[in-house]
């Protein structure tokens, strides 16, 4: 059986959505020759997860959003990713597929931070986009949803830090789908130029229950020589839209990509998360928390793939299945010939709240170098009965000693979200989702 | 009315079919200490976790009381709350909640709803007791007994008595592993709860933990029984002289559960 993508966007199409975005012609015509190869390309395969059935089509491709005067002006459910006390934002708020609030400090400016949406970044700053976009890390050709997403691409934010600048203060983008059928084919690049340093953090948004909306996500992380990038994501799409999140890292040498993921979408996903420790002694950690609960089906695949000397991977997975809800959890390490000294460790654990749950945790380690070291750590469980019979010998309830016991389990993910409103908010939708 | 009383009659308890108590009998009263001694193996501890409701242990007959109710019948939270607090022997490990958030949800448990303890007052007197019980501040802010030594782990066993001040506990060999310093200050933490409201069943042995706090009872334990009681020179007799004479006397070849006289 083959997947039904067949789009009403033609050429023709694509041709006009690019002129009205005023795009530069090199867009155009990648997103041109991605559309042609897009039908040729196969779906991703996902190991263990059945994706034909999936909603990868039906949306709407276009929808714009409101400009926001002031960040007060925000419903409450965007504002509490703010953090509000601060005068100094910097951060942009995609509206749909608009942006109704950006904002930079004039001091990163003036060092040469870019932080702006991506057609305003091709219009000014276009042989930088034009040099990373879709080049080192996620290639049009992969399948066919890198391809769609080429053509297709109708959002996303452009990240630039210069040669030895550090931002101190976080980076912030909000993707806010508040139209209930549009698809988010958004594209993130975020370059971290030689002995730079930066924090990011994401979060999409979307309240689309009976509603379908597709979100085919594309995120480029580069890091040059001794960069450091602390990336973190909230993922919150609701239960109507479909997700294909791609997130890649490429880090060369003495560059340091840390990865703080909570994939808390409540529609069917497949996430991937995959760092090239290029340079010698490049660092990845790539910590990610899941709450998996009605009868959403999800795939997440992290993977450090170590080529330089003495590279050092470490993948943690928590997840916390309930109700039906399926997971598949795919930790790979893999070391290239030639990267010796290196090291690939991984951890996956998921805790099953019910009975009708089901979590898969595949650890996986391909070496082809000798003098390495690695290790995996797996484990697939319930909730320990002797540590809620301790919590409960104190007169705590059971579900509170449930809580308790959760909470514990997703901290060490939750506490590496760098902006304190954002890792709130991902505690308050772990409870949500919770209970 | 002088506190609590616990009453544990003819208890039976097996683990996987295997029965380890065979029909104990002891009484403590709000006020009372009262130690269980006996050498490894002759159900002991079993006793502590059934009385708490340890989900291994089956209860097989016999009742135990609090006040006249039937413990039995609570769930574990509701032990806690009836005024029963288990030291326990190997305290569970659990990351990501800090000690002092622990301590805090476990007070206001046993409070009604809208009368909580204010922060104020749960700070200051965590610090006294961790104060008394010579216990380093950070450990307020650890998670809950991750990573702690032995010692540490007993120690906040004690805190957790002292901060929720139960009518009845039972601590089970919480002299095990503790150095003499480490036992002085554990034993001067339960000493300071003694009052006619509070009652005790310390379960040990060894009998130094007793040089420290001095029992109205003791009580020895064999093959899943008490089987002989008497007042704080019992336990004298038995560190001068150990277990034998007991089993001389009656009759007993091996004193471990699953042997009969």
């Amino acid at each position: 059986m083959t997947v039904e993508t067949k789009l009403p966007y033609d050429q023709e199409y694509i041709s006009q959505f690019s002129q009205k975005h005023k795009e530069p012609e090199w867009m155009k015509s990648l997103r041109l020759q991605a559309l042609e190869k897009a039908a040729a390309l196969p779906m991703p395969k996902p190991d263990k997860t059945n994706i034909t059935n999936w909603n990868f089509s039906n949306f709407k491709h276009e929808a714009a959003g409101e400009p926001i005067q002031s960040l007060e002006d925000l419903p409450q459910e965007i504002k509490v990713f703010l953090d509000l006390e601060n005068t100094e934002q910097n951060l942009v708020i995609q509206r749909n597929h608009s942006v109704a609030y950006a904002s930079l400090s004039p001091k990163l400016k003036e060092q040469g931070v870019i932080l702006t949406d991506i057609y305003t970044a091709m219009a000014e700053h276009g042989e930088l986009v034009q040099r990373y976009y879709m080049k080192d890390a996620v290639g049009v050709d992969e399948n066919r949803m890198t391809a769609l997403h080429a053509a297709l691409m109708n959002g996303g934010v452009f990240v630039y830090v210069p040669k030895n600048v550090t931002v101190e203060e976080p980076l912030q983008s909000i993707f806010w789908q508040e139209d209930a059928e549009a698809a988010s084919f958004n594209h993130v690049i975020v370059v971290a130029e030689a002995n730079s340093s930066l924090t990011y953090v994401e979060n999409y948004i979307s309240h689309n229950q009976e509603e379908e909306a597709v979100a085919n996500i594309v995120t480029e992380v580069i890091a040059h020589d001794n960069a450091n990038v602390s990336f973190g994501a909230v993922d919150n799409f609701a239960q109507g839209t479909t997700a294909y999140v791609n997130r890649r890292g490429v880090a060369y040498r003495d560059a340091v990509i840390e990865w703080a993921l909570g994939q808390m979408n409540d529609g069917n996903t497949v996430s991937e998360n995959i760092t090239h420790l290029i340079g010698d002694n490049s660092v990845s950690n790539a910590k990610t928390v899941t709450v998996g609960r009605g009868k959403q089906s999800q795939n997440f695949t992290a993977k450090i793939v170590n080529h330089g000397l003495q590279s050092d991977g470490y993948i943690l997975q928590h997840g916390v299945m309930k109700d039906s809800a399926t997971s598949v959890f795919n930790g790979i390490g893999k070391i290239e010939h030639g990267a010796s000294k290196s090291n690939a460790e991984q951890e996956s654990r998921v805790l099953m709240l019910s009975k009708d749950a089901r979590g898969d945790a595949n650890p996986i380690l391909l070496i082809d170098e000798d003098d390495v070291t690695a290790g995996h750590a797996a484990s697939v469980g319930r909730v320990d009965p002797i540590q809620l019979y301790y919590l409960m010998s104190r007169g705590i309830s059971k579900q509170e000693a449930e809580r308790l016991v959760i909470h514990g389990f997703l901290a060490p993910v939750v506490t590496q979200i760098p902006i304190k409103a954002v890792r709130e908010q991902l505690t308050e939708v772990i409870e949500r989702k919770v209970y | 009315m002088a506190g609590s009383t616990l009453e544990i009659k003819d208890l039976h308890v097996s683990i996987e079919d295997q029965e380890i108590l065979k029909g104990v009998n002891l009484t403590i009263k709000g006020g009372e200490f009262h130690a269980v001694m006996g050498p490894n193996g002759t159900g002991k501890s079993t006793l502590a976790s059934a009385i708490m409701g340890h989900p291994k242990y089956e209860i097989t007959q016999g009742s135990v009381l609090l006040d006249g109710e039937d413990v039995l019948e609570m769930e574990v939270d509701e032990r806690a709350k009836a005024g029963l607090f288990l030291a326990m022997q190997y305290p569970s490990e659990i990351s990501g909640v800090t000690n002092s958030d622990f301590l805090r949800s476990s007070i206001n448990a046993r409070r009604e709803e809208g009368d909580e303890i204010s922060l104020m007052k749960f700070i200051k007197e965590m610090d006294e007791a961790m104060d008394y019980l010579e216990m380093d501040k950070n450990m307020a802010q650890r998670y809950l007994n991750e990573g702690f030594s032995g010692g540490e782990k007993k120690r906040n066993e004690i805190l957790q008595l002292m901060m929720i001040k139960p009518e009845i506990a039972i601590l089970d060999e919480i002299d095990s592993g503790l150095d003499i310093d480490a036992l002085k200050v554990v034993s001067k933490g339960i000493n300071k709860l003694r009052d006619e409201n509070f009652g005790c069943l310390i379960i040990t042995h060894y009998q130094r933990l007793l040089n420290y706090i001095t029992p109205d009872k003791v009580h020895v334990m064999m093959q899943g029984r008490v089987v002989k009681s008497g007042g704080p020179e019992l336990a004298q007799r038995l560190e001068a002289e150990g277990y034998e004479w007991i089993k001389e006397e009656l009759g007993i070849e091996d004193e471990t559960v699953g042997q009969e006289a």
